[in-house]
């Protein structure tokens, strides 16, 4: 079962790297494995079951998924999902559009909060602590509160419709620009010392010095962003409403109403929009991980 | 000297000494350059970060004293939009739903994270598959999983329905009852973040000392007394920290519900920001909408400062 359930996620080389495995206590050395095993397998299944069951039940025909009691496995592979996924609705218009939003934000993000972030912890400048406590005073305030006023905002600069109505909102975010001071403040300042020594100007020291030290920290901010304007709702959802902008997620709800019961078409969208993440998420999970660590996430 | 270390105080605070002139245009040239170089850095980070977030703030709550459309010009009605909030039903259940989901979210997304994390932190084969399998459906989306939850707990076909059978136990309705609707999201919400809480846990277990723990296992301790006296004192505020953001998390409530049950059936899952989402975009109240919007936020800064000033009382250092 548990290899079958693989393909999801698990990096192959996970058990073989890594310190040698602990001397199993006395007491659990007649069992053949990890009594840990009985509470983590059935908890890990809960969790990626209704995954499987999505990519399965999107190659299934519409005879499988109706039989009661429900299959998890498609008795044949069906491609009618996918296939009226590309060609009734304007799927890959929305991918792109999701793409275009995810792309800009996270390229203005790793940009704007990386100098940011520089800023406020190396830099000394007028404003610099009065600044920084705004930003994260910031945080505080629920997005729900700006729902309204961003929405008229947008309105009156003519962005309602369009995409910049999606990525507006994710240019720059408080939490990546704390994040990469933190990130900062934690480096030796030596190098940058020596840099400057060397001539090189304060651009020159953050850009050919600090920001390829800091890729684990830029790894997260960027998985974070990703994650962040890939799966949002909220603002398209206020702000877009011509069907040709619509991104993903707002596309992956507008079918709610319209496709109801087609439910392997409804899948395969679920799989269009999720596979992207998953596949970044795997790939990036050790960056991930470590950065939580040192950020201070964890408080 | 010593009139060297005057200037240098007097030219911090901008004022000019006549004797030295040169010298001190030098120091604000010098300070203009800083300046400059700051906040070319920060400036346009800064500059989006506070006018998405201050100036819009400031504006909803004009627009929360008045009577607005969004077309006809608004009106000015002073305190009264936040008068009606005490006597609106909609909005009283609402804020009951909104509690009750944060009630059932909170502390068994904490429970869960905690025991997951500890069983997990051990050097075991398959850890990190485990650890894939329970972190992946924190990257799915509101949208994917409101789709997905609303296929498995199907009245009809769904699995949630067909496990019950099997196990001999009545056959539910799940979202599409009422009463149910809520409870039902909340473990939709769990099996989302907990990936999350358990990953905060994990990487505040791997900061513990193994000293500690190696410490007192020659003292004689058991597992079960090292993870009481030892463990669980240091995971103190980590759990502060996350007991905080998932409250903030819940008390927003918004997409899940919106891809799940619209705040349906009969409005049994209508949360706060739900009701402020319809009250605004769906029935163009944007000034009572902004009124509640105020509301929710005094409310979740009140509990937050109350849940860091309990811990900041009990000596968990997390803030």
């Amino acid at each position: 079962m548990a290899t079958l359930l693989r393909p999801p996620g698990p990096d192959p080389a996970s058990p073989a790297p890594g310190p040698p495995p602990a001397p199993p206590r006395s007491r659990w050395r007649r069992l053949p494995f990890s009594p840990w095993h009985l509470l983590l397998m059935p908890v890990a299944l809960v969790f990626v079951l209704p995954l499987v069951q999505m990519v399965l039940t999107s190659f299934m025909s519409d005879a499988d998924i109706n039989r009661f009691p429900p299959q998890l496995i498609p008795t044949s592979l069906h491609l009618a999902g996918y296939v009226g996924l590309f060609t009734e609705a304007p799927i890959l218009r929305w991918l792109l559009n999701t793409v275009i939003v995810s792309t800009i934000s996270i390229v203005a993000h790793l940009v704007l909060c990386s100098m940011a972030g520089y800023g406020f912890a190396r830099l000394k400048f007028p404003g610099r602590s009065f600044g920084f406590f705004a930003i994260v005073a910031t945080i505080m305030i629920p997005p729900q509160l700006l729902m309204i006023p961003t929405y008229l905002m947008f309105a009156r600069l003519g962005v309602v419709d369009t995409l910049a109505a999606a990525f507006v909102p994710w240019l720059a975010s408080a939490f990546g620009i704390f994040l990469m001071r933190q990130f900062f403040l934690s480096l030796p300042r030596e190098l940058e010392d020596a840099g400057r020594i060397d001539g090189c100007t304060t651009f020159g020291v953050f850009w050919r010095i600090v920001l390829p030290l800091a890729r684990p920290a830029l790894a997260t901010l960027a998985i974070f962003t990703l994650l962040g304007s890939w799966n949002d709702l909220v603002w398209p959802l206020i702000a877009i409403s011509d069907e040709h902008k619509y991104t993903l997620q707002l596309g992956l709800t507008s079918f709610q109403g319209t496709r109801r019961t087609q439910w392997s078409l409804l899948m395969a969208g679920n799989v269009v929009a999720t596979l992207p993440l998953i596949a970044g998420f795997v790939a990036a999970q050790r960056h991930f991980i470590a950065t939580m660590t040192f950020s201070g996430l964890k408080g | 000297m010593a009139t060297g270390v005057t200037t240098r105080t007097a030219s911090e605070d901008a004022t000019a000494t006549p004797q030295r002139p040169a010298r001190s245009a030098r120091r604000r040239r010098r300070l203009v350059v800083r300046a400059v170089s700051g906040w070319s850095f920060a400036g346009p980070a800064t500059l989006l970060v506070l006018g998405l977030s201050i100036f819009p703030a400031s504006w909803a709550f004009l627009i929360s004293r008045q009577r607005w459309n969004g077309i006809a010009p608004p009106q000015p009605v002073g305190w009264r939009n936040y008068e009606r909030m005490a006597s609106d039903p909609d909005l009283a259940a609402a804020v009951k739903h909104t509690l009750v989901f944060t009630g059932l979210f909170v502390p068994t997304s904490i429970l869960l994270g905690m025991v997951i994390a500890v069983a997990l932190n051990r050097r075991i084969r398959l850890v990190a598959f485990y650890r894939t399998c329970i972190f992946v459906p924190f990257v799915a989306s509101a949208a994917a999983t409101g789709i997905l939850a609303t296929f498995v707990f199907n009245p009809q076909f769904g699995s949630a329905n067909d496990l019950l059978r099997r196990v001999g136990l009545p056959q539910q309705l799940f979202l599409e009852d009422p009463k149910q609707a809520l409870a039902v999201i909340c473990l939709i919400a769990l099996w989302g973040q907990v990936g999350f809480t358990v990953v905060v846990y994990l990487a505040a277990l791997q900061d513990i000392p193994r000293d500690l723990v190696d410490a007192a296992m020659v003292d004689g301790a058991n597992p079960a007394q090292v993870f009481r006296h030892v463990t669980l004192p240091q995971l103190g505020p980590v759990t502060v920290f996350t007991a905080v953001w998932q409250t903030i998390t819940a008390l927003q409530l918004f997409d899940l519900v919106y891809t799940t049950t619209r705040g349906g059936p009969l409005n049994g899952s209508q949360t706060i920001v739900y009701y402020v989402y319809k009250q605004a975009f769906q029935t163009q109240r944007f000034g009572y909408g902004s009124a509640v919007a105020y509301g929710l936020f005094v409310v979740t800064m009140l509990i937050t400062l109350g849940m860091i000033w309990y811990a900041r009382r009990s000596k968990l250092q997390a803030f």
